[in-house]
C-alpha cells in the first residue's frame, strides 16, 4: 500500500499537507525544509519543482520559483538532493510541477527516478485528464506513483466523479477558482466543500488554496480530510532570515497548536 | 473528426501538436468555448454582424495590390495583401472582433487580453470601446516602456493596461498574467488570445477568424490573374495568426508553397533570436503542445527580435505541424534584413510596413522567384508603431 493511502487509513481528519518549493530559500535547503516540516507536524509534503512559467501560481509561489531557478535548481539536481532523503523523511512526499520541464527531462525517466528515490505521488496541474487517460496515466501507474487531480467549485458533479476515479491518494479541492495565494471569502466555499462531502468520493479530499492559519485550517477540516498550505508557508520562509527550522516550527505550531 | 492541415482533430491536435494542457481551474471556461465556438460562429446573426463590422468598421476587403516596382526589382510578380490598411493598422482586429462578438454571445461581461507590441491590445481595446465592454490588457513591464504610443492608445480607448511584473516581463509573461486573471475570474470573463496559440479551441478559432485574409486573396487573385492559387503565400510568424489566416484556404492546396518567416534577431545561432522552429523543441507553453524555445532543463527562454510582435518563444501548433510535416517552408530574417526590407518597400512602393511584416518581405531575397511566379505577401501591419525604431536605423545609416 502506498504511503499516502497508509496515512489516510491512519488519519482521516485534520491531515496537513504543506507545500514548499525545491531549492528555496537556498539551493541546498530542500532537505532541511522537508525535515523541518516533518518534525513540526506536517503529515504530507508537496514539493514544488520550480518553473519559469507557473500558470496556476500566484505571486508568492512564483517569486519562490524564480528564486529557486536563480539558485540553480533543476529536476536533475532535485533528484540528486532526494537520493537518500528517505533516510530521514518518513512522511509521504508528492512532487508538484508543470509539464514542460518534465517533458524535457523525459516523462517516463522522471517517473522512474521519482519512484526510485522514494517519492509517493505527483500533482501536475497542467496535465489534463484526457492526456492522462490516453498517454501518461499508464506510465505513472507503471512506477507505482499516486496521481492527484484538482477539482474546483466550477467542476460539475460528473467531472468530479471522473477526476476522483482517475486520482489515487487523495483529491485536491481548490477552495475557490484561483491561483495559489488567492484571498477569497472562505465561508463562500463551504457550500462547495459540503457538496463534495455529500458525494461520498472514493478518495479522501484535501482543501488547497487560501488556507493560511488555524481558523481556515479548522474550517477546511469540517468538510474535508484536511488541507494544503502553500503561500502562507512560503511567506514564512521568506521571512525566516536563514532559520528554516525555527520559522517552520513557529509557523506550524501556530496552526496545529 | 480527422485532422487535415486546416482542421485539427477533436482534441485540437495538428499532427502531434496542440491539445489543451490547462489546469482544472480553466476547464469550465475552455470547455464552454470548445463546445460552442463553431455553433456560434455559424449562426446567421453572428455572421451578419461579423461581416458587417469587417466591412464598415475595419474597411474590408483589404486590397490585393500588385507591387510593380518591387516585382521588377525581383523580376517576378508580387502582390501585397494589405492588412496594414485595416482599422487600427494590422490584421489583429479581425480576430479581436470575432472573439468579442463570440464572448457577448457567451454572456461574458469582461474582456481580458495580452499584448506584446500593443497591436492586439489596441485592437481588443478598440472593439471593447465599440461594444461598451470592460477591457483589461496585460502587458510586460518592458514592453510598456518600449511601446509607449500603443499604451497611450489603449488608455485613450478606455482599457486598463496592467503591467506584468513576473518572469521576463514581456509577452510570454503578459500571457501568463492574463491566464491567471482568467483563473481568478471564472464566470464573467472571456480571454481574447491574440494569436493561434493557447489551448484548443483557440488555435482553430483564431485561424478561422483570420482566414478572411486568404478567402479574399483567392477571389482577388482570380480577378487579377485568372487563377485563385498563387505559387507562394508568404507571411511572418510570431505566434502565427496572420500566417494562419493567409495560409488557411491554401493549406490543403499542395500546389501553393506556404512560406513562414520567423524572426532571427541577431542571427539564428546568436543566442538573441526568436526563430522558434529552428531553436525550439517540443514542449508545452500557454496551454498547448508545440515547439518552444527552452533550456535543456525545460525552462522557457526569453527570445529576441527587433519586432516586439515576433518576440515570442513559442509558435502555434498548426505551424509546428506545417514545419514538422514539411508542408510549410520555414525561413527566418534577421533584425537588419527586416529593416533593409522595410526601407526597400518604402522606397519602391511608398508603403511603410510594420517591422513584423518586413520579415516576410525580407524572404524575397532567399526565395529566388522566377519571372512567371506569382507570390502573395501578407503585409500584416503598418509601420506607424515602429517609427522610433526606423528613426534610429536612419540615424545609424547617416
Ligand atoms: C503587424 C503584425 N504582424 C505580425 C504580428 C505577429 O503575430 P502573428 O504571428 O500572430 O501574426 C504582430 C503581432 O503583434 C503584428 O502586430
Amino acid at each position: 500500500m502506498s504511503r499516502i493511502k497508509e496515512l489516510f487509513q491512519r488519519k482521516q481528519q485534520q491531515v496537513l499537507n504543506v507545500y514548499c518549493t525545491a531549492g528555496f530559500p537556498e539551493l541546498n535547503s530542500t532537505l532541511t525544509v522537508m525535515q523541518a516540516l516533518q518534525n513540526s507536524g506536517a503529515d504530507l509534503i508537496e514539493l514544488g519543482m520550480p518553473y519559469s512559467d507557473p500558470l496556476a501560481d500566484g505571486p508568492v509561489i512564483q517569486a519562490s520559483s524564480t528564486q529557486a531557478l536563480a539558485n540553480g535548481m533543476t529536476i536533475a539536481a532535485l533528484f540528486q538532493q532526494l537520493e537518500s532523503f528517505r533516510d530521514t523523511v518518513k512522511v509521504p512526499v508528492l512532487l508538484m510541477g508543470y509539464m514542460n520541464p518534465i517533458l524535457q527531462y523525459g516523462f517516463e525517466k522522471f517517473c522512474e527516478a521519482a519512484a526510485r528515490v522514494g517519492v509517493d505521488g505527483l500533482i501536475l496541474p497542467d496535465l489534463p485528464a484526457y492526456e492522462f487517460e490516453t498517454e501518461y496515466g499508464a506510465i505513472v501507474r507503471k512506477y507505482g506513483l499516486d496521481f492527484i487531480f484538482l477539482v474546483t467549485p466550477e467542476t460539475s458533479e460528473e467531472r468530479v466523479r471522473k477526476l476522483d476515479s482517475l486520482s489515487s491518494g487523495f483529491l485536491y479541492a481548490v477552495s475557490s477558482s484561483s491561483t495559489t495565494g488567492g484571498d477569497k471569502d472562505f465561508t463562500a466555499v463551504e457550500n462547495y466543500l459540503h457538496r463534495l462531502q455529500q458525494m461520498k468520493l472514493q478518495n479522501p479530499v484535501l482543501v488547497g488554496f487560501g488556507i493560511k492559519d488555524k481558523s481556515t485550517f479548522a474550517s477546511a477540516g469540517k468538510y474535508a480530510n484536511g488541507a494544503i498550505i502553500g503561500t502562507a508557508y512560503i511567506k514564512a520562509l521568506e521571512e525566516s532570515a536563514g532559520d528554516v527550522s525555527g520559522a517552520t516550527k513557529q509557523f506550524l505550531g501556530a496552526i496545529l497548536g | 473528426m480527422t485532422a487535415t492541415y486546416q482542421q485539427p482533430d477533436a482534441q485540437g491536435y495538428y499532427g502531434s501538436f496542440g491539445g489543451a494542457y490547462i489546469p482544472e481551474m480553466l476547464h469550465r471556461n475552455v470547455e464552454e468555448l470548445r463546445s460552442r465556438y463553431l455553433e456560434i460562429m455559424e449562426e446567421a446573426s453572428f455572421q451578419k454582424e461579423f461581416q458587417q463590422l469587417l466591412r464598415d468598421y475595419v474597411g474590408r476587403p483589404t486590397p490585393l495590390f500588385l507591387a510593380e516596382r518591387l516585382s521588377k526589382a525581383y523580376n517576378t510578380n508580387i502582390y501585397l495583401k494589405r492588412e496594414d490598411l485595416n482599422h487600427t493598422g494590422a490584421h489583429k482586429i479581425n480576430n479581436a472582433i470575432g472573439q468579442v462578438l463570440l464572448a457577448q454571445r457567451l454572456g461574458k461581461k469582461r474582456i481580458i487580453a495580452e499584448t506584446g507590441a500593443g497591436q492586439h491590445g489596441v485592437a481588443t481595446a478598440t472593439v471593447c470601446a465599440l461594444k461598451g465592454i470592460e477591457c483589461i490588457v496585460y502587458m510586460g513591464v518592458k514592453d510598456i516602456e518600449r511601446q509607449a504610443p500603443n499604451v497611450a492608445r489603449m488608455k485613450m480607448l478606455g482599457a486598463s493596461v496592467r503591467p506584468a511584473n513576473s518572469g521576463s516581463q514581456t509577452l510570454k509573461d503578459a500571457t501568463n498574467e492574463a491566464i491567471r486573471d482568467w483563473i481568478n475570474n471564472p464566470s464573467d470573463t472571456h480571454y481574447v488570445i491574440g494569436s493561434v496559440v493557447g489551448p484548443h479551441p483557440y488555435p482553430d478559432m483564431v485561424a478561422r477568424f483570420q482566414s478572411v485574409i486568404s478567402a479574399e486573396t483567392r477571389s482577388q487573385l482570380k480577378a487579377a490573374t485568372g487563377s485563385e492559387l498563387p505559387g507562394y503565400m508568404i507571411a511572418c510568424v510570431g505566434g502565427g495568426s496572420n500566417a494562419a489566416g493567409a495560409f488557411y484556404h491554401f493549406l490543403d492546396e499542395p500546389k501553393v508553397k506556404l512560406v513562414a518567416v520567423e524572426a532571427a534577431g541577431l542571427g539564428v545561432s546568436s543566442g538573441m533570436s526568436a526563430a522558434t522552429t529552428q531553436l525550439g523543441t517540443p514542449g508545452v507553453l500557454h496551454g498547448s503542445k508545440s515547439l518552444v524555445m527552452q533550456t535543456a532543463d525545460g525552462q522557457v527562454v526569453e527570445p529576441h527580435s527587433i519586432s516586439a510582435g515576433l518576440d515570442y518563444p513559442g509558435i502555434g501548433p498548426l505551424h509546428a505541424h506545417l514545419f514538422k510535416s514539411g508542408r510549410g517552408i520555414f525561413l527566418s530574417a534577421t533584425d537588419q534584413q527586416a529593416l533593409d526590407a522595410a526601407f526597400n518597400l518604402c522606397k519602391l512602393e511608398g508603403i511603410i510596413p510594420a517591422l513584423e511584416s518586413s520579415h516576410a518581405l525580407a524572404a524575397l531575397n532567399e526565395l529566388k522567384l522566377k519571372a512567371d511566379d506569382v507570390a502573395v505577401i501578407c503585409l500584416s501591419g503598418r509601420g506607424d508603431k515602429d517609427l522610433a525604431t526606423y528613426m534610429k536605423a536612419m540615424e545609424q545609416k547617416g
